[in-house]
């Protein structure tokens, strides 16, 4: 069918299946990339467009009803390439952080303005769709780009803003060549099952190609060197359901028409392991034949003597449990590859280009220098694309036929195929004397691992670590494991089972301060642990230490909520409202282990001045933040960089974007390779270390104390500064004593809600956080990865939960939306970090980890349940209301 | 790839349905159900046709066209017996899905969740529908047999909503429960249309979904809130006997003793918002 209609103003015409979906139209074939598919059910909200004037869900939208009706798109916002005021409001307010759902909620901000010019909140929650980064953030960044030697600090937009908010940014799904083929991915139904293929030539003869483990050269993968227990398709037995059994490729078209009944492969399923209890008993069957007990690995931490609890005055106990968690973000899956004579390119979402490349290498059976990764635009990770996903398949696919192929995963299959947060079950037990000082704790962590290790071991490791939260704390004894089950492989998720382990060390805190009778947030204020102490792995603590003043930083929004929460309650109606606080501490980078980044920035000889970052960034802001950082190192204002950023061929390995090291390690490193380019410069210009730096077009003046020398760049030749950093750290011993980590962040946040206790329903009014950043290189970013971590942690302790088969879509799997977010008041604490970039750590996972903790203590304060799992359901926290009536 | 047929006449879609085609209104039930996977369904979009668009009103009550968004409903002037729904199309989705989401269309793909039979039930509605034999009109409630089930004939359109005029003044109210605050699928929703004479209810409409397969009147409260007053003790007349039509189960959301528990409270609180 021929449609003709309006599109951005102009007319348009489109030819092709009338029921074929509007944003599929859009991208596809007249090729507005702007409009993003992150569901293609009308949950998320990435591809609204408006229809007449009115938002509407493109991928909901047949072409057959677009004919003779007008579309608008992100496009068509800034015509002429002039950004429109709200445009240019969501870059100065930081309002897209990866940017993959800002192209939505621009054109759904700009129906609700065209109805309403000035909305309340409450107009925006009513129009609002899934928002991980959250509106509301309203500290105005700075419009105009700082002078040379005033960026580290500044409120600088995103660098690399624009593109986002004009719909021009490329993400995984969004350039793939028009020759490329399509790889569909045939996947398990069930969680544990042995399967035999029957006679595959039928579909062979109608598709390009149909993939099985025999053409996977090296067929598991994983993230650590000496376990690779994850197939690429699944050989004869599936440990998961949604695990990869058959690659159909072909034109998209064909690969989508083959029906489920078309695909011969007979199935024996076989009961499957669900939980911890299911995976530890006694005659538990194997998930990996090779792994007995079904135990991936586990390992603690001992110091001083647990007799000592005979001594304590107050002492607590619990068991906390956590579910599946899976992280939305609203990019699925996406890329392609193409085979260039000897080597393979992945154009791919990812948070690890150089991981991404040596697993690649091995995969296939290459020399890594044969893997070029090409990043693109990452519309979200958060952990989950720091394993292999779509690269594998699209890489053997093009490889062997020599065309261009691309896989851009469902909704639903994202959800199933990819990695998870690891379920916990923590049991806790902590001790303090009479005055409410810490004197023991023993914390045992047990995780599901699911179904292949992926990052267990980091997470079973990083645990007993953390596991007595952020306080001095002379005896220890914690203990992590992790079991193998036949759940959703669990990975690294923002925060590597840290979020899970404060849950528990919180609620003890807070039970420990209430029996003695002392206020919640001056007992962690006792105990915080300061510059100058020892933590359990023996490390003393020589700097950057900045819990304490995070807690009186929070104190008069504490004694403020206290009082107006009891004055609201005096009402004593069905509406209760509780404050809580939790805490936390985090070690930046891997745990004991070399995690280096390096680092590169070049002065070519026509002036061109470029940072060569490794660094992805995945919206935490690091292109923005390691330019602002090697800038001020250089001497040179932060408008006249370019960046490349994450390509292998072109960058150095900076390591991946996790473990929230990218500001504190990265950053490190590029400051190193400004300064090292400075040197350069000036050793050229035989000028002191004082000088400054000009630079416009080939010439480079150095001025000297009023002597200016003149380097024509031309004659000087390209100049290159690189940088390296690798956190000093020491292994642990059989104990965990050793330097672990570098550096660590602390923050404390507090949490005001508003419990329903007839319904169970919980809503969080208002939260405050505070953290120690070291130094808050672009306080704008920081804020905003503080914001996001809360919209994760509330949704954590309030209602996500994956289970495998019933909640693959994001209307049964729920995250929070705007109306779920509450306020949130940011306070950034500087204690500097000397090792860090101007003092920096880093924050892109403490946001999230104290907030669950603090939403739960609020809970406890408005009805006095004390949850022992998460998400608390509202079903859950009546039925426990009820328990509690019943007993009192 | 299968047909696709967009009349703008009934006659021309009535015509069309001597073989099967399924009907598309909105698409927000049924894209959401085709992900990642070919569209081969005959299609039979009923968006073009004039005879099914609008609300309009006569002496008998007022009629509701098919394809009557969610939008268009909030957005038309109604009296206040139509409080309640358009609270129900305040919540249904976000304002996308309400800007393409008909009220048909939540009806005939009859999820036990689907936010408008609790209101349009307490407002007695009734389905037209239209097939090349004729028409004919049943209670919403005769048509929705069970989950995702309609005694809607393959060769049948529904054509319009038809709301009654009440015998006297009177007023609805909707009450939705979901795990987060919007874009939820219920957890339960409750509904209530009461008419009023001298300040005491003197009929009552009251309907609950999402705790059965298919939403459920519940006759014994309907009957025990006859000539309470308007007062917030109306609430206290909730008994959880009244429950009895409901059979709720325990799924992702929630389980069936707190659905039970929390109706409850819903209708409570439900009733007082009249006061
Ligand atoms: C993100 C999202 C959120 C949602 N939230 C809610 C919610 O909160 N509450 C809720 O109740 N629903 C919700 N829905 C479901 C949906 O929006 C409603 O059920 C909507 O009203 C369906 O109308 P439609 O016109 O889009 O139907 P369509 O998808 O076009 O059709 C639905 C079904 O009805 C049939 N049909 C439609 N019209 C007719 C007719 N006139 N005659 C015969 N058969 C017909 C179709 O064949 C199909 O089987 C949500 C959907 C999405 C995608
Ligand atoms: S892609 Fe349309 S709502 Fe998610």
């Amino acid at each position: 069918m021929k449609v003709a209609f309006t599109l951005n103003g102009h007319a348009a015409a489109w030819e092709g299946p009338p029921v074929t979906r509007l944003a599929a139209a859009l991208r596809d074939d007249l090729g507005l990339i702007g409009t993003k598919i992150g569901c293609d059910a009308g949950d998320c909200g990435a591809c609204t467009v408006r229809l007449d004037g009115r938002q509407v869900c493109a991928c909901l939208v047949p072409m057959g009803q677009v004919a003779g009706h007008g579309v608008e798109t992100v496009e068509g916002l800034a015509p002429n390439g002039r950004l429109a005021t709200l445009q240019k409001s969501f870059l100065d307010h930081g309002a897209a952080q990866c940017g993959i759902c800002t192209p939505g909620m621009l054109m759904a901000a700009t129906d609700l303005l065209a109805r309403e010019p000035s909305p309340s909140r409450r107009q925006v929650e009513d129009d609002g769709k899934i928002v991980e980064a959250v509106m509301a953030a309203c500290t105005p960044a700075e419009t105009v780009l700082p002078a040379a030697g005033a960026a580290v600090g500044a409120r600088l937009a995103r660098l690399d803003g624009v593109p986002k908010v004009t719909g021009r940014d490329l993400f995984g799904a969004d350039a793939v060549p028009a020759d490329a083929l399509w790889i569909r991915v045939v996947r398990s139904p069930h969680a544990r099952a042995r399967f035999t293929l029957g006679d595959l030539g039928p579909l062979q003869a109608r598709l390009a190609a149909v993939l099985t483990a025999a053409d996977v050269p090296f067929n598991g993968y994983g993230i650590y060197p000496d376990i690779k227990d994850q197939p690429v398709l699944a050989d004869g037995l599936v440990r998961y359901r949604g695990e990869a059994v058959l690659a159909l490729v072909g034109a998209r078209g064909e690969v989508l028409a083959i029906r489920d009944a078309e695909i011969p492969i007979a199935w024996t399923p076989e009961p499957p392991l669900y939980g911890i209890d299911a995976a530890t008993a006694s005659d538990a069957p194997l998930v990996q034949a090779d792994k007995p007990r079904n135990l991936l690995l586990d390992g603690g931490v001992k110091r001083g003597d647990l007799d000592a609890f005979t001594g304590c005055d107050a002492t607590a106990e619990g068991i906390f449990e956590t579910a599946f968690v899976e992280h939305a973000y609203i990019e699925p899956e996406a890329g392609w590859a193409r085979r260039v004579a000897d080597r393979i390119e992945i154009h791919a979402s990812t948070q690890t280009p150089y991981m991404d490349r040596d697993e690649l290498a091995s995969v296939m059976r290459l020399p890594p220098e044969s893997v070029r990764i090409v990043p693109t635009a990452c519309g979200g990770g958060f952990g989950g694309k720091l394993d292999l996903s779509v690269q594998p398949l699209i890489a053997i696919a093009a490889w062997k036929l020599g065309r261009p192929v691309a896989l851009v995963y469902t909704r639903p299959e994202s959800m199933a195929a990819s990695t998870k947060r690891h379920p916990a079950r923590i049991k806790a037990r902590f001790g303090c004397d009479a005055a409410g000082k810490l004197v023991a704790c023993d914390v045992s962590a047990t995780f599901d691992t699911g179904a292949y290790a992926s990052w267990g071991p980091t997470v079973a490791n990083r645990v007993p670590i953390h596991a007595m939260g952020p306080y001095a704390m002379p005896n220890v004894r914690t203990w992590g494991e992790a079991f193998f089950t036949n759940g959703p492989p669990a990975g690294a998720f923002r925060g590597f089972g840290v979020p899970q382990a404060a849950i528990a060390h919180e609620a003890m805190i807070d039970v420990l301060a209430d029996q003695l009778g002392i206020d919640r947030l001056e007992f962690r204020h006792r105990n915080a642990l300061r510059a100058g102490d020892v933590t359990a792995c023996g490390q003393t603590l020589d700097h950057s230490a900045g819990l304490a003043q995070c807690l009186e930083a929070l104190r008069p929004h504490w004694r403020r909520a206290l009082s107006d929460v009891a004055a609201f309650n005096a009402r004593g109606d069905a509406w209760r409202r509780g404050v809580g606080i939790g805490c936390m501490w985090y070690g930046i980078g891997n745990t004991s282990m070399s995690n280096p980044s390096t680092m590169r920035v070049g002065l070519a000889a026509d002036g061109t001045l470029t940072l060569y970052s490794g660094a992805l960034d995945i919206g935490q802001g690091s292109n923005t933040i390691m330019t602002q950082i090697v800038a001020d190192a250089l001497g040179l204002p932060v408008g006249q960089f370019t960046l490349v950023t994450g390509d292998t061929d072109l960058t150095a390995d900076a390591g991946k974007t996790s473990a929230s090291r990218q500001t504190f390690v990265s950053g490190r490193a590029a400051e190193s390779a400004g300064r090292d380019l400075r040197q350069k410069i000036l050793r050229l210009a035989n000028a002191g270390p004082d000088a400054t730096l000009t630079l416009d077009g080939a010439t480079l003046k150095v001025s000297d104390g009023g002597v200016v020398h003149t380097l024509d760049l031309a004659k000087v030749g390209s100049l290159m500064g690189e940088g390296t950093f690798d956190p000093p750290t020491t292994p642990l011993d059989a104990d965990g004593q050793g330097i672990p980590y570098a550096t660590y962040a602390f923050a404390a946040q507090i949490a005001i809600v508003e419990v329903d206790t007839e319904l169970g329903t919980v809503k969080v009014l208002r939260m405050v956080a505070a953290h120690d950043v070291g130094k808050a290189i672009n306080p704008t970013l920081v804020e905003g990865q503080i914001e996001g971590g809360i919209a994760q942690g509330l949704g954590l302790a309030l209602m996500e939960e994956y289970l495998p088969g019933r909640t693959e879509n994001l209307h049964d799997y729920l995250i929070p939306t705007i109306g779920d977010v509450p306020e949130i008041e940011c306070l950034l604490i500087e204690d500097r970090e000397p090792l860090g970039p101007s003092g920096a750590k880093g924050v892109g996972e403490p946001g999230l980890v104290p907030t669950a903790p603090a939403i739960l203590g609020a809970i406890h304060h408005a009805t006095g349940v004390r949850v022992h799992r998460v998400p608390v359901l509202p079903h859950r926290l009546r039925e426990a209301i009820l328990a509690q009536g019943a007993k009192r | 790839m299968g047909d696709y047929l967009r009349p703008t006449s009934l006659e021309e879609a009535l015509g069309a349905l001597i073989r099967p085609w399924t009907v598309l209104a909105g698409g927000t039930d049924f894209y959401p159900a085709r992900v990642g996977r070919a569209i081969d369904d005959n299609l039979l979009d009923i968006t073009a046709i004039a005879a099914l668009r609008g609300i309009s009103a006569d002496a008998e009550g007022w009629r509701l066209g098919a394809t009557t968004t969610w939008s268009e409903l909030i957005e038309t002037a109604l009296p206040p017996l139509f409080d309640g729904l358009k609270q129900a199309a305040r919540e249904v989705g976000g304002r996308q899905i309400q800007n393409a989401g008909t009220l048909a269309g939540n009806l005939c793909n009859a999820s036990p969740a689907a936010d408008g039979v609790p209101p349009l039930l307490a407002l007695g509605a009734e389905i037209e529908l239209a097939g090349r034999a004729g028409t004919r009109r049943l209670p919403l409630a005769a048509f929705i047999t069970g989950n995702r089930r309609t005694v809607r004939a393959p060769g049948e359109l529904l054509v319009a909503i038809h709301v009654p005029k009440p015998a006297r003044p009177a007023r609805s109210a909707f009450l939705k429960l979901g795990a987060r605050r919007y874009l939820v699928i219920s957890i339960a929703m409750a509904a209530a249309t009461l008419e009023i004479e001298d300040g005491r209810v003197a009929a009552a409409r009251i309907a609950v979904g999402a705790c059965s397969a298919v939403a459920q009147r519940l006759a014994a409260l309907e009957a025990a809130l006859v000539g309470a007053a308007l007062d917030p003790g109306i609430g206290d007349r909730v008994d959880a006997a009244h429950l009895a039509p409901l059979a709720p189960i325990d799924d992702v959301r929630a389980s069936a003793a707190y659905r039970r528990d929390a109706v409850v409270t819903l209708l409570r609180r439900l009733l007082r918002s009249f006061s």
